[in-house]
């Protein structure tokens, strides 16, 4: 298990660092959102297979907050954009 | 390893495939719109991929319980994200490259108004 999980976290961990060129390059706002977005989903599947590989649920708390974070953020920053635009 | 270890490996596998797919897609797709369809598919499949798999692993019923109230939470608030970053780029104006814009002059910036005091001229 303790191998797959290591597998798994380094596929998460490319489709980050692409999600965080992404998320450097722009070029719009509602791009970084996208990007940022995902990247709290990834933290979020992170979590769950942390879960996964050792068996116990200390993180799951965690994982819950940084969902919720996560929406509220992303619907906050779809609204800010909205406003912002001419 | 037992079966179900080899079942919930299995499962973890795809999921973070999933996310390995999404930021590929990210990087690749032209806008935001085909990005954002790119970005969703970790969000509700990949977590209820690796949220099973984390299921079959975890003792108690507790952490599972959180397990599966996330991947809830999630199916609850995906669409409704997605759906307000898409509103908020088309208002923006991000979406140059259609061919056919059935939104076209249909929001309340097209005829002149401030946001949220629509006056419904069909009604």
């Amino acid at each position: 298990m303790i191998a797959v999980t290591n597998l798994a976290l380094a596929l998460l961990a490319l489709g980050a660092l692409a999600a965080a060129g992404r998320l450097a390059v722009g070029p719009t706002l509602a791009d970084r959102v996208v990007a940022t977005d995902t990247l709290l989903t990834f933290l979020v599947i992170g979590t769950a297979i942390h879960a996964a590989r050792t068996g116990t649920g200390t993180y799951l708390e965690v994982m819950l907050v940084v969902a919720v974070v996560g929406f509220l953020g992303t619907a906050m920053l779809a609204r800010a954009i909205e406003r912002r635009s001419p | 390893m037992s079966p179900l270890d080899v079942v919930a490996a299995t499962l973890v596998l795809v999921g973070a495939g999933l996310s390995l797919v999404a930021g590929v897609g990210l990087v690749r797709m032209p806008d935001v719109f085909s990005r954002m369809h790119a970005a969703t598919k970790p969000a509700t499949l990949g977590l209820v991929l690796v949220a099973a798999g984390g299921v079959l692993r975890v003792a108690t019923g507790a952490d599972a319980t959180k397990l599966v109230l996330v991947v809830a939470l999630q199916f609850l608030t995906a669409p409704v994200a997605s759906h307000l970053v898409g509103r908020a780029a088309y208002r923006a104006g991000a979406l140059r490259s259609l061919v056919v814009d059935e939104l076209a002059g249909a929001t309340s910036e097209d005829r002149g108004e401030r946001p949220g005091t629509e006056a419904h001229p069909q009604a």
